[in-house]
């Protein structure tokens, strides 16, 4: 029988295969918002398993809420990126100190 | 045994198609990927009983934040294989903090699944009414107690959609644009003049 054990399981390696994709990715921005949208969907698959197995609904609602501002924080990611390459013509992540902070 | 058959499926194909997503040379390969991934995360969401959810995010994601990455990837003129520079050298320490992440969240799971970790439990004000589809109480839960959560969220899309026009937009000075207001005051007294040239003589403008 699948229990909630399998959802974590799927949902960590997930979560974990994002983290790598952060790291091996180091210049490509492109592929690291995508490793955090992957990250999103472990934390999402998490949410909904919990909240279907314990019988709340709470869960299902706060990943709606990790929805919205995943499509949101793509949207403004993107658009950084645009404007980014715009400026400078490449998108490689690794040599942006502009503000030397 | 068709649901223990269709989760595995779903699990093996999301996990997959994740590392496909994080390793293809060709960033439209790894969007492509992604899709799938998101495919297969809906269809584990179905599995639990979870339907709203699951048709969410293939329509969010799959519809909106997928196409959206092919839209940017297609859009900028990048070399791709001069930002895959650095991949291999990066390889091994990224490995080994993956590796130490996995076992350290396999080892919180077993020790919750052995029973060494005592949680909390739902207080029940939130379940599925018997006979109550998931989207009736999912829309009775966010229209009601989480009204003003469900508005604040309404308010960060809201601003990330000024956020991101205001960003990319650009006043270009290098091409003519329409001046609405100056075609509407133009008339046709001050546009036109009624001449009658004689015969063999020309006319000055």
């Amino acid at each position: 029988m699948i229990g909630i054990e399998h959802y974590v399981v799927v949902s960590s390696i997930l979560f974990v295969l994002g983290v790598l994709g952060i790291f091996l990715n180091r210049k490509n921005i492109i592929v690291i918002l995508m490793a955090i949208e992957l990250i999103l969907l472990a934390v999402n698959i998490n949410l909904v398993a919990f909240s279907a197995f314990l019988h709340d609904l709470t869960g299902q609602i706060f990943a709606m809420f990790v929805l919205t501002v995943a499509a949101g924080e793509a949207a403004v990611g993107l658009a950084i990126l645009v404007i980014y390459f715009r400026s400078r013509g490449t998108i490689a992540v690794d040599d942006v100190n502009r503000m030397k902070g | 045994m068709i649901h223990v058959f269709a989760f595995y499926l779903f699990a093996v194909l999301t996990i997959a198609s994740g590392a496909v997503t994080i390793l293809a040379r060709n960033p439209v390969h790894s969007v492509l990927w992604l899709i799938l991934a998101f495919f297969n995360a809906a269809g584990l969401m179905v599995l639990v009983g979870a339907e709203f959810i699951a048709m969410l995010l293939v329509i969010v994601y799959v519809g909106a934040v997928a196409v959206l990455f092919l839209f940017v990837v297609m859009m900028l003129d990048i070399d791709f294989a001069e930002l895959r520079a650095g991949f291999v050298k990066n390889f091994p320490l990224g490995m080994l903090v993956a590796v130490v992440l996995l076992a350290e969240i396999v080892l919180g799971i077993g020790a919750y699944k052995a029973g060494a970790l005592q949680l909390g439990s739902p207080d029940g004000t939130a379940t599925t009414a018997p006979g109550d589809t998931n989207i009736a109480a999912i829309g009775e839960l966010l229209y009601g107690r989480y009204l003003f959560l469900f508005e604040a969220s309404g308010l960060v899309l809201l601003v990330a959609m000024i956020g991101a026009i205001v960003l990319t937009h650009r006043q270009r000075s290098d091409t003519r644009g329409q001046i609405v207001a100056k075609q509407n005051a133009r008339r046709p007294e001050e546009a036109t003049i009624n001449m009658k040239p004689e015969v063999g003589k020309g006319m000055t403008l």
